[in-house]
């Protein structure tokens, strides 16, 4: 497709040459038209005054790299570079280079805010890739309704949000949370479930959405349901009476440095994940385990929809361009992959509607195909989420997963899940 | 809650107390240096997480030296880790001492901001030098798992390892306090400055050194705490919170102080997270630390002293 794109830049040197011995005036007239058309071209596919060139293209980058979401920020922003730098490589979109403006959230919400109106209002970026929490992008949604722009979010999140201004390509909750429960429920003959999480609104809405689906649909049962506040350390608690209710299941979102203190707690406390007790997370990826000791969570479970370890082509050249880029020694998590799909999305759909326009991409993304995905194929819904398959994998020593399950087809998603809430 | 035996009650109980002493350890060993700092000269030290993460890097590092150079003395890497982070936390004390902190011992309030910055200028140095992804560090094996006391009862080996630690350093501590001429000296100086310095006693070297004791102090327990949390750039921010609460509850000035609310406080935290969710425990306990420091607003212990 974006071939056809290219036709005019391509052959007009080779026809230039061919004219030259041609006479004068049919090649004046020829070759006139060509500055005008790409001027033209530019007019056609930007309507709107966003900052597209004859030549490039500028989109925004708008993550933390300071503060506490730094640790969790920073895989995505190399993935974005990562997939900009191969676009460019590709030949660009509509035949032009993008370039980038990163702006720095924080790990402030209103920051968050006031670098979006800038990316928007001040650099009229063609799309924004950032965010990563779900208040970060509660703080900027407003500003991305209002000027119109295009975000692109990478993060699994708890769902029940929809705009037509982003592009969710992480999972939403039920999409990550259902299949996980029903591989474990057959798989392992799990009978109880103790839920625990951070105390804020992704964990509690998940915990929420496996309660529903544990007690109404798997007619099995909750036997306990903890908060934690973020930043948590302490969990001998908690842990005592996990031994003592026994439950098959640990079902985890826990995030951040609490994290660490937990897996660290529960394995001196002589849980044994890898015989002994199921464990099920959906918050810890790869880089998660870097800082918690891949001893320390050896065997546990974990349901979300990439893994570095997958064994598909896509995927190996994928992680070999990211290691090359940024390091032999790097881990990619399940975030850092949606985020890799953000730019190749937007290219896509820019490509599909032929124009750069924030309406007409918003219009064109339902249905935009990437068979390019680490992942594997996924295609957007008309929700602006993806439609992606589930995966359970296993934690290894050395901090990677082992694939243990993955879902037959692609998973709807469901931001707004009935009989969920 | 009832539905358990007599003996599964029993072992809940024994569990439980050994969780709030784990706590209370922690709590202890956390707030130490910042109640010697702030007790002993009046500083508020807001830095004091980030001297506990400079201490569980130092360990990461010598994990690491062990790793590639001596892999037989693995096992005891920890307990030297430990040295190393009092060395290298404490001679950032002395060094943050002579450099800001001696120029603004008349004006309080300005070493909270100057202290709170230098944490940022931390943090941000630590994030320039180990990435802002949080390390692992892995203990020895002796370190981990759990000591199986009945069936039902299990004591957690670094459990035991941070109380043992956490009484060892506290009777340092008070030691060099209460049985040592320099300890006479730090406590004069608490008492009456003017009067210290009158007597002959070099008031700046005392407060020097009282600022490196606490930075070391902090320097071995952000070590110890490579067993049971996170260690990133931002990790010290875990523990700032928990740590000033112990300090102001129990009496700025007092040692004891900062020693009996570590124990009320870890003591009603854990029994209250047992019957209740983490988060409700949590609002709660800080509800009973509001409540007693409004009737108690100088903390539970105060030292008699004529102003």
């Amino acid at each position: 497709m974006s071939q056809d794109k290219f036709k005019p830049e391509l052959v007009s040197p080779f026809r230039r040459k061919l004219l030259m011995g041609a006479a004068a005036l049919p090649a004046l007239a020829l070759l006139g038209p060509r500055p005008s058309f790409a001027q033209a071209a530019t007019a056609a596919v930007n309507t709107t005054g966003l900052a597209v060139t004859d030549s490039t293209v500028t989109v925004g980058i708008l993550h933390s790299v300071t503060g506490t979401m730094a640790i969790s920020e920073t895989g995505s922003v190399q993935a974005e570079k990562l997939a900009i730098s191969q676009i460019n490589a590709a030949g660009g979109v509509l035949g032009r280079k993008i370039e980038f403006i990163q702006e720095d959230g924080a790990s402030d919400w209103p920051t968050f805010a006031e670098k979006a109106k800038k990316l928007l209002v001040q650099d009229k970026t063609a799309a924004v890739f950032g965010c990563w929490t779900s208040a970060s992008r509660k703080a900027v949604l407003p500003v991305f309704e209002q000027y119109n722009g295009m975000l692109y979010y990478p993060t699994f999140y708890e769902g029940l949000e929809q705009s037509k201004n982003v592009i969710y390509t992480g999972q939403e909750a039920t999409q990550q949370i259902i299949a996980g429960l029903d591989w474990v429920a057959k798989e392992k003959g799990a009978k109880t479930f103790y839920l625990l999480g951070s105390d804020y609104i992704w964990p509690r809405t998940s915990n929420k959405i496996a309660r529903k689906h544990i007690e109404n649909h798997l007619n099995l049962e909750v036997v306990g349901e903890e908060y934690f506040p973020l930043g948590h350390t302490q969990f001998n608690s908690a842990i005592n009476k996990i031994k003592l209710k026994k439950p098959d299941v640990i079902y985890a979102i826990i995030v951040g440095g609490s994290n660490v203190a937990f897996y660290k707690q529960l394995k001196a406390a002589g849980f044994d994940l890898e015989n002994k007790q199921t464990l099920l997370t959906i918050s810890v990826t790869e880089d998660e385990i870097r800082g918690i000791g891949g001893e320390n969570i050896v065997g546990a479970y974990a349901c979300m929809k990439y893994f570095q370890s997958l064994d598909n082509p896509n995927n190996a050249a994928f992680v070999k361009a990211f290691k090359d880029m940024w390091g032999q020694d790097i881990v990619i998590g399940d975030v850092t992959q949606a985020a890799y799909l953000g730019p190749w999305l937007w290219k896509l759909t820019v490509e599909k509607a032929g124009s750069f326009d924030i309406d007409k991409i918003a219009a064109a993304s339902p249905g935009v195909e990437f068979t390019g995905a680490p992942e594997g194929y996924v295609r957007i819904h008309e929700n602006h989420h993806l439609w992606s398959k589930t995966r359970v994998g296993r934690a290894r020593t050395d901090g990677q997963y082992d694939l243990i399950y993955e879902t037959a087809d692609l998973v709807e998603p469901n931001p707004f899940p009935k009989g969920y809430q | 809650m009832f539905d358990y035996s007599l003996g599964e009650l029993g072992s809940i109980l024994a569990m439980q107390a050994f969780a709030g002493l784990i706590l209370f350890s922690v709590f202890v060993l956390m707030a130490l240096g910042l109640a010697i700092i702030f007790g002993q000269m009046g500083v508020i030290n807001m830095a004091h997480g980030e001297f506990l993460i400079l201490g569980a890097y130092v360990t990461y590092i010598t994990q690491h030296l062990f790793s590639d150079y001596l892999p037989w003395a693995q096992p005891a890497y920890f307990l030297v880790a430990m040295v190393f982070a009092f060395v290298v936390s404490g001679a950032l004390g002395l060094i943050v001492e002579w450099l800001l902190i001696r120029h603004l011992y008349s004006r309080p309030l300005d070493t909270l901001l100057a202290t709170w910055g230098l944490s940022l200028i931390m943090q941000q140095v630590f994030r320039s030098v180990f990435g802002a992804r949080e390390v692992g560090v892995e203990l020895p094996d002796w370190l981990m798992g759990s000591l199986a006391v009945t069936d039902t009862i299990e004591v957690q080996i670094n459990g035991l390892f941070v109380m043992g630690l956490t009484l060892l350093i506290t009777a340092a501590v008070l030691v060099l306090l209460f049985r040592s001429r320099w300890g006479l000296q730090v406590r004069a100086v608490t008492a009456n400055r003017v009067m210290a310095g009158a007597v002959g006693i070099d008031t700046r070297r005392v407060d020097r050194l009282t600022f490196g004791l606490g930075c070391g102090v902090a320097g071995i327990a952000g070590s110890a705490f490579t067993m049971i949390g996170s260690t990133g750039p931002t990790s010290g921010q875990l523990y700032i919170v928990d740590t000033f609460l112990v300090v102001v509850f129990g009496g700025a000035q007092s040692l004891f102080g900062t020693v009996a609310s570590a124990l009320t406080i870890s003591q009603s935290q854990s029994a209250l997270e047992f019957f209740l969710s983490g988060s409700m425990a949590k609002v709660i306990t800080l509800l009973i630390v509001i409540g007693i420091l409004m009737l108690r607003p100088q903390g539970l212990f105060v030292l008699k002293l004529r102003r």
